[in-house]
């Protein structure tokens, strides 16, 4: 028995306590919290939709086309942060205005969303189907926001040659970041095209 | 302007350690970044909440007790609240319940029980120089801080703060033509708790990554005093549910502001129809009770862990199954969030899933009885020493037993259908939740005021404290039980008028009103005990209690990075009180096995070897100070 109790702490006992840079860390914190505000929407969402009288109508084509946009500017977020990675820093600074340019475009596109919704007659004001369209894509367009804030500081970083192969972290975060307000937006794309 | 460690005089190399220059009045004491001090403005802000809030309750009760009186003398408080017969208005009575169950859950027992000893204890008893982000940390407490102007702005407007209950159910929320207490007070409820889940968030995000990253060399998660599990769970609990709560209030303020229909269907009020179709208020419970039940752990876990702590070091003995407790902890956690529809079982939810709540919600019972009987196991045959500490957390444990085991009758949803919105529900709620956190937060302060202030509080005033405010508030609860199990609902602004409540409980109810008072004036022995103290108290010795845990080894005042020098190891857990063959009885976290050889144990003597490689681990020192 003591012999067993010896083996773990012998396993647990010289284990280096930092594990992770805590900014870093703050950050996934900060997404799990975002993810939960998520998660609680389309719960409601679908317990919502459940009682029935739902509105149902075509989700507009240019949410398709937005998601595309998105998707491209994590494929040049990704070029970015290899770029640093490389002290490549023309590409670094192309990659990273490029993202920056193609967010401006996507948040373009959903408030294009948004006029077909009207013209769909599909109001914020009504049944709760399209009231829920209007809030998933408006809290996503918020957090998107708050994304293309931190790339902006990433930005101007790398135009002062301060993110290099030594000192990635702030690219880093902004990168993760972007992921995930990307892959948010695929969940919520998906969730609302199957569910709609 | 001196920063706060050159008050440490006792310590004479502070000051060459301290290479933080020195600070302007402003960042030291009021948006101060330091974890000691952001403590110490959650928990004086807590403890003005609480008078506030606590007065609110007095004042209602007075209208339950004593249905007759004349409350011409609340005039000079409430203005027109009182009304020309001399009676508190009716509306406003809500108003008060909700306010006074709003401030006392978010206010009191989740920023001021947390937000100070989160904050004081996490850095001190893991070793690390203060929390991983102190900007954040400080943005959390400001966060509050506005939130709680908020609120405090809404009890003045005229048409009286939020009275929909601290639980704000719509449709009576969601529509200001509802009620007077629906209208602009609604709405200052609403952004005021909307900053503060954004409070708790930066708050929580902050202790979850110091107790991760920023343990010291050796403090492995085996080591952690059961109060830093305590407020990690705490904070993963609130990481998890308070979005969930601001999502629920974000699709109400989008019902009350934009005329959305989330919550509200075919609804005829004053006998006008509303446009408002399809929206489901059920839907705002659910949303609300998957946060309202962890919340309710949210507020007692903290307590749980330092009573853990208090009761180990004043009996003398080593926690009884610390690993039963985590574990235990941890279950309640997990259960926590699938058991939220026990509050709503007269919802007309399906029987069967009421039935599968109901089996969900007794499981709690499991991990619940577990740390109530670990606590009893701790305390016997311990060599027991009665400081008021301790006296607040043996009261603890016994309302912790005394309130769950109601809960286990409300757990039952056949039960729960008589017993729903009774007084029994307030009864069971107050004694587990209520009483039983707020002492958690007495006996912290009392245990912790020498490592906050410096000085010793008064322990003659700690007993008288003690006994008053544990005799009163079972004077207060218990009789509730009877009143709930006749029928009485809660949130009723008189009984006078009903057949089934006209002629009786009117002697209990004005009783009840009796300890009420009784109960809030023994408070002020607490006020005066801690504003004195911390002036005029005795000076506090390094290590008062003789307790294990690192924040005693820091310096009697810690100054800013908590101690100077390097961060102690540590190579024990810290719970070795009472080791037999030891010098002293209690050995703290930092010593190591090869300075105790008399007390170790064979595995323990084994360890000794891996001393050196704790001692050359990574610092772990966020001021990066050289070795
Ligand atoms: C054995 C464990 C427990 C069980 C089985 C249990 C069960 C319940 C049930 C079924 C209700 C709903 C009663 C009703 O509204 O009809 C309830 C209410 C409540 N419980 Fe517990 N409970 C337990 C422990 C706790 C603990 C530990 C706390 C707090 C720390 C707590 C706080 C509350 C609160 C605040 C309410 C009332 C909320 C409101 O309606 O305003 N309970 N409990
Ligand atoms: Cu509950």
């Amino acid at each position: 028995m003591s012999e067993l109790v010896n083996n773990i702490s012998i396993i647990e006992e010289p284990e280096e306590t930092l594990s992770m840079n805590p900014r870093k860390f703050i950050l996934w914190l900060f997404i799990v919290s975002i993810v939960m505000l998520f998660a609680a929407m389309t719960s409601a969402y679908l317990v919502r939709r459940a009682e029935g009288n739902w509105l149902e109508y075509e989700i507009p084509v240019v949410f398709s086309y937005s998601s595309v946009v998105l998707l491209i500017s994590s494929l040049t977020m990704h070029w970015a942060y290899t770029s640093a990675k490389k002290d490549n820093f023309s590409s670094l600074k192309t990659a990273i205005t490029i993202t920056f340019a193609l967010g401006i475009v996507f948040l373009y596109m959903q408030f294009q969303g948004w006029v077909e919704l009207v013209k769909l007659k599909v109001f914020f004001v009504g049944n709760p189907a399209g009231s829920f369209m209007y809030i998933f894509t408006g809290l996503h367009a918020f957090h998107l926001i708050s994304g293309l804030t931190v790339l902006v500081f990433a930005l101007v970083a790398s135009f002062r040659l301060r993110i290099h192969a030594k000192s990635l972290n702030q690219i880093e975060i902004a990168a993760t970041y972007w992921h995930f307000l990307d892959i948010l937006w695929l969940y919520l794309f998906f969730f609302l095209v199957y569910f709609h | 302007m001196a920063t706060l460690s050159t008050h440490s005089a006792t310590v004479a190399h502070v000051e060459e350690h301290d290479h933080h220059e020195p600070q302007s009045f402003w960042r030291t004491y009021i948006f101060s970044e330091d974890h000691k001090t952001i403590a110490k403005q959650y928990l004086i802000t807590g403890i003005l909440w609480s008078i506030i809030g606590i007065s609110l309750s007095v004042m209602f009760r007075l209208q339950l007790g004593f249905p007759n009186m004349k409350l011409e003398f609340l005039r000079p408080i409430l203005g027109g609240w009182i009304n020309e017969a001399g009676k508190l208005d009716q509306d406003f009575y809500l108003a008060l319940v909700t306010m006074h169950g709003t401030i006392m859950v978010f206010f009191v027992l989740t920023a001021g029980l947390s937000g100070t000893f989160s904050n004081f204890l996490i850095p001190l008893q893991v070793g690390a120089r203060d929390m991983a982000s102190g900007f954040l940390n400080m943005l959390s407490y400001w966060f509050f801080f506005l939130a709680g102007a908020i609120m405090f702005v809404s009890l003045f407007i005229e048409t009286g703060p939020a009275a929909g209950g601290w639980v704000i159910y719509p449709p009576l929320s969601a529509l200001p033509q509802a009620h007077k207490g629906s209208e602009l007070g609604m709405t200052l409820w609403l952004v005021s708790m909307a900053l503060f889940i954004v409070s708790q968030l930066l708050g929580g995000i902050n202790y979850i990554t110091t107790v991760i990253n920023l343990r010291t060399r050796g403090m492995s998660f085996s080591k952690l005093p059961l109060t830093i599990w305590a407020f990690f769970l705490t904070a993963v609990l609130g990481l998890i549910s308070f979005p969930v709560l601001l999502s629920a209030a974000l699709l109400l303020i989008f019902d009350r502001s934009f005329g959305t229909s989330f919550y509200l269907s075919e609804i005829y009020i004053k006998g006008e129809a509303l446009p408002n179709v399809g929206g489901s208020p059920i839907l705002f419970q659910h949303l609300f009770w998957f946060l309202g039940h962890p919340e309710v752990y949210i507020v007692l876990l903290p307590a749980l862990g330092m009573t853990s702590e208090i009761i180990a070091t004043n009996a003398r003995k080593p926690i009884f199954g610390y690993r039963a407790m985590i574990a235990s902890m941890m279950g309640i956690a997990f259960l926590a969030f699938i058991v939220w529809a026990h509050h709503m079982f007269v919802t007309g939810m399906n029987p069967f899933l009421g039935s599968v709540f109901m089996f969900l919600t007794l499981i709690i019972a499991v991990p619940s009885a577990v740390k109530a009987f670990n606590y009893i196991t701790t305390l016997w045959r311990g060599n027991i020493r009665f400081t008021p500490a301790m006296l607040f957390s043996i009261g603890l444990v016994s309302f912790f037993i005394s309130g769950g085991l109601t809960g286990i009758i409300l757990g039952n949803s056949a039960l729960d259908i008589q017993l729903h919105d009774t007084y029994f529900v307030v009864a069971h709620f107050h004694l587990v939740m209520g009483a039983a956190s707020a002492f958690g937060l007495l006996a912290g302060v009392y245990h912790w005021f020498p490592k906050m202030f410096g000085r010793m509080m008064n322990e003659k005033l700690g007993y008288i404290h003690f006994w008053l405010t544990f005799i009163g508030i079972y004077l207060v609860f218990f009789p509730m039980h009877y009143i709930g199990i006749a029928g009485f609902p809660r949130r009723y602004y008189a009984f006078t008028s009903y057949d089934f409540t006209k002629n009786i409980f009117a002697d209990m109810n004005s009783f009840i009103s009796l300890a009420a008072i009784f109960s809030f004036a023994a408070q002020w022995i607490f006020i005066y005990n801690f504003v004195h103290s911390m002036f005029r108290g005795k000076k506090a010795p390094q290590n008062p209690w003789k307790s294990n845990t690192l924040e005693w080894t820091a310096p009697i005042e810690p100054g800013h990075g908590n101690w100077p020098g390097e961060i102690p190891a540590v190579y024990r857990w810290p719970y070795d009180y009472s080791k037999p063959g030891a010098k002293d009885d209690f050995i703290p976290q930092n010593v190591p096995y090869s300075q105790t050889p008399e007390s170790n144990l064979p595995h323990e003597n084994e360890l000794i070897s891996l001393e050196k490689e704790i001692e050359a681990q990574n610092l772990n020192d966020q001021f990066k100070q050289p070795h």
